[in-house]
């Protein structure tokens, strides 16, 4: 009876998404205030009615439904609560209802949130929302039906597949959907500043939260993705260059091009039309993400659907989505007048570097990407494109990005000068370099590349910090007037500082893991050691323990260094019997500066056990960095241009003083 | 500077990038490219140079550990042509007899296939498309009826 609500309450969200697509345009095209008001309703409307289909499905879950096919296929009843829930959105069907409640909630949130949009201007942007609502209603109820019955129901369900069993990836898609359907806010803003024909600072300031929110958790949620195969998949590598994994990552660097631009909308009214096509592009990339995972097109954990008329519908709607939105910008873009020059030298030309490599690595992981599909498609083989590819486009184009990232903050709007910025720069560029030599003697590489790396990370996060010491006035005033300085400080520039340094941490932690790893793979029988870095693990015991929906071989280790007890651990194999699958877990010893990481592999004669360690330095840094980078965009979101209605607020406490 | 000259500035700076990209796309590209064979394709064509990718089933019954326990054997068939693969290092979670397998690696002049890396493709559907389509054809396929 919930499930068949469920049902009804999605169709009467499609219902109401039509209306919000297509009442509210008209309006504001007649200059309807009726009209236009039935926007912010629509869109309330259709929040409630998605949200119920979602929680009709959560008790199907919960309960533990499986007269539900979805949540047969997807469940079990001896698993935890929190895999019951994450089941949910662990499969297709289930996962294109949270996209369409995320979508929604975002759109009740312009709609009574956003009290300082232009009625009109904000009735056209949720229509727009309305009509990728009616895309993705349209396809859940016609290809991927969550709601389908079972007759008879079976006693049983067929469970979550292990992998996914994992707090890392309960959460994972949830993060990364925040991020997708967030920057269909900034696609919605940009088109229907497209049809408005006006795109000025206001649009920026309206904009940039947005897309800033929608950045911080598409980070948070690749990270945790990444993290998750780090620690689950066993082989101590964090990123594959998966096509799954560029589906999320093109969207991200697209994202952090049109962070950047829209600043420069904000501040200089330059760059308009560029900031509108990368908003286009975001969002088309972030659709064709949804599509290159959702349809099976790649065969990953993630391609739950294996239906080509699914695949066919959503080509449908990107075609639609993308080239509609493209036409729009080709006829109306030119009417876009760009208003602030800058120099070559100047911060804005350092945004603008920054968009074109970041543009052009999205490019380089795109074809890399899509090659294979293509090829495949016109019957030419099937291939596939290795890591090595993508190392060598990407690595290349991120080395001039971090240059100038340095740089960029310490130049003025409009014009800097090149000898003054050399001249603060010069100190920071000797550190890194010496660090650079420092590390190349200390580690007795054969290739510079590694030392050049950690040279990089010292440039960024030392131009950094420099930027903020020339801000706070930091040795050149008394430490109290710099405190009150910092007090002051805009949150959007502590948010770019803690971004900023975040990528340098990230860089430190990618160079030193990919350069100084240390693997060991041996046969083990209990009592014997192996040596990896200096820690000597012994491997104790090997036993069987059971799980809620498992069992599990566990080898006991002790790790000792110089003969001291640093710590145990515990790597597991576990067997899900209803699925009849094992999963590697990994044990894991962090340290501030390196992970010691231990697998159990399989059983050999004699009572040996195939074992990997290998020592990872500085990953958690990886870590660290995408936390920081978050965590500035958060600070940065808290800044008081940002928050939506606090402009309004003010000017109704002070009229006079306003403008 | 006038809006004609940085207007070139920009265009050139734009157009050095697309071009330093297109290199680095294209030189990349040339090595980099796995190509996939079943067992049946490779002993139609012939082995290619380099390094490639080999999909098939992992035969029943063929499986067997060298004495240091790390180096295995086995053969990927797709039911008509068998490939003996080595192997040396800890299979993935979801290796077994009978399942689909997706080799990476170079072909040595006797017809062993030494693997440097045994793909996980982290789904027990997972299986090559030509494997599956050459299942279907011998009447062997035992997975989902197709959609």
């Amino acid at each position: 009876m919930i499930a068949e609500l469920g049902h009804f309450s999605l169709v009467l969200a499609l219902l109401t998404a039509i209306v919000q697509a297509t009442v509210p345009l008209w309006g504001a095209w007649r200059g309807d205030a009726g009209l236009i008001g039935i926007a912010p309703f629509a869109a309330a409307a259709q929040f409630l009615f998605v949200a119920l289909a979602f929680f009709a499905l959560m008790h199907a879950y919960v309960v533990s439904d499986f007269s539900v096919v979805n949540v047969f296929e997807n469940s079990h009843s001896l698993k935890p609560i929190l895999y019951k829930l994450s089941g949910l959105w662990g499969n297709h069907e289930g996962s294109l209802i949270l996209w369409v409640l995320i979508l929604t909630l975002f759109g009740l949130a312009v709609a009574f949130g956003g009290g300082n949009l232009p009625p009109a201007f904000r009735a056209r942007a949720l229509a727009v929302q309305g009509m990728i609502s009616v895309g993705f209603l349209a396809f859940s109820l016609a290809t991927s039906n969550p709601f389908l019955r079972l007759d008879p129901a079976p006693l049983e369900g067929r469970d979550l597949n292990p992998l996914l069993q994992d707090p890392g990836l309960a959460f994972h898609p949830p993060a990364l959907y925040l991020g997708y359907v967030g920057f269909s806010m900034a696609f919605s803003f940009a088109i229907a500043a497209l049809i408005e024909g006006r795109v000025d600072a206001a649009w920026a300031r309206w904009v940039r939260p947005w897309t800033l929110a929608a950045w911080c958790a598409l980070t948070l949620g690749i990270a945790m993705g990444s993290w998750w195969a780090y620690y689950e998949l066993g082989w101590g590598g964090w990123w594959f260059w998966d096509p799954v994994e560029n589906a999320s990552f093109m969207p991200w660097l697209a994202g952090t091009a049109l962070l950047h631009s829209a600043i420069v909308v904000e501040k200089r009214s330059a760059l308009k039309s560029w900031t509108i096509l990368l908003a286009i592009i975001t969002f088309a990339l972030s659709l064709m993400g949804t599509f290159l995972v959702r349809s099976g097109v790649l065969t990953s954990v993630h391609a739950f659907a294996t239906d080509p008329a699914r695949g066919v519908f959503i080509l449908g709607l990107l075609v639609v989505a993308i080239g509609g939105s493209l036409l729009l910008y080709g006829v109306r873009a030119p009417a876009l007048k760009a208003e602030g020059l800058f120099a070559p030298i100047s911060r804005e030309a350092g945004m603008v570097l920054n968009n074109l490599l970041l543009a052009t690595a999205c490019g380089g992981v795109l074809i890399g990407t899509l090659y294979p599909l293509f090829l495949d498609a016109v019957g030419g083989g099937t291939v596939s494109v290795g890591p090595p590819y993508f190392e060598r486009v990407f690595v290349p184009l991120m080395v001039p990005l971090l240059l100038a990232m340095a740089a960029a903050p310490l130049l003025p709007w409009k014009r800097g000068d090149l000898r003054g910025l050399g001249q603060r720069l010069g100190v920071v560029a000797a550190a890194a370099l010496a660090l650079a030599l420092f590390t190349w003697a200390r580690m007795s590489d054969a290739s510079p590349l590694p030392a050049c790396g950690v040279a990089l990370a010292a440039w960024v996060s030392g131009s950094v910090l420099l930027e903020l010491g020339q801000r706070l006035k930091l040795f050149t005033v008394p430490f109290g007037e710099s405190l009150s300085r910092a007090r002051h400080l805009p949150r959007a520039a502590w948010g770019m500082t803690l971004a900023h340094l975040g990528v340098a941490v990230f860089v430190a932690g990618v160079t030193a893991s990919t350069a100084w790893r240390i693997e060991a793979i041996q046969l083990m029988r209990p009592g014997d050691t192996v040596t990896v870095a200096g820690y000597d693990l012994t491997f104790e015991s090997e036993g069987e323990v059971a799980g809620p929906n498992y069992m599990a071989r566990r080898g006991t280790f002790t790790v000792r260094r110089n003969g001291d007890i640093v710590t145990l651990l515990y790597p597991e194999k576990r067997f899900y019997p209803s699925q009849q699958t094992s999963t590697t877990e990994a044990a894991i010893h962090t340290t501030w500066l390196a992970d010691l990481y231990a697998v159990l592999g399989d059983p050999a004669e004699g009572g040996a056990w195939s074992t990997r360690v290998y020592y990872n330095p500085l990953v958690p840094w990886i870590w660290l960095g995408c936390l920081a980078m978050v965590a500035g965009g958060a600070v940065s979101l808290t800044d008081r241009r940002h928050r939506v209605g606090a402009p309004v607020r003010r000017r109704a406490a002070q009229p006079a003083a306003a403008e | 500077m006038k809006r004609k000259h940085r207007r070139f500035l920009a265009l050139l700076g734009s157009m050095t990038l697309l071009g330093l990209a297109a290199a680095l796309i294209l030189g990349a590209f040339e090595d980099n490219l796995l190509f996939f064979y079943t067992p049946t394709q490779l002993a139609e064509k012939g082995p290619p140079g380099a390094r490639f990718r080999l999909g098939g089933l992992v035969e029943e019954g063929s499986v067997a550990k060298d004495a240091n326990g790390l180096t295995v054997r086995f053969r990927v068939t797709d039911l008509t042509n068998v490939v003996p693969v080595v192997y040396t290092g800890v299979l993935p979670d979801l290796f077994r007899e009978g399942q689909g397998v997706v080799v990476e690696g170079e072909i040595d002049g006797a017809g062993l296939f030494a693997a440097a890396a045994v793909l996980a493709k982290h789904d027990e559907n997972y299986m090559p498309k030509d494997v599956a389509e050459a299942l279907k054809a011998s009447g062997e396929w035992r997975g989902e009826e197709a959609e």
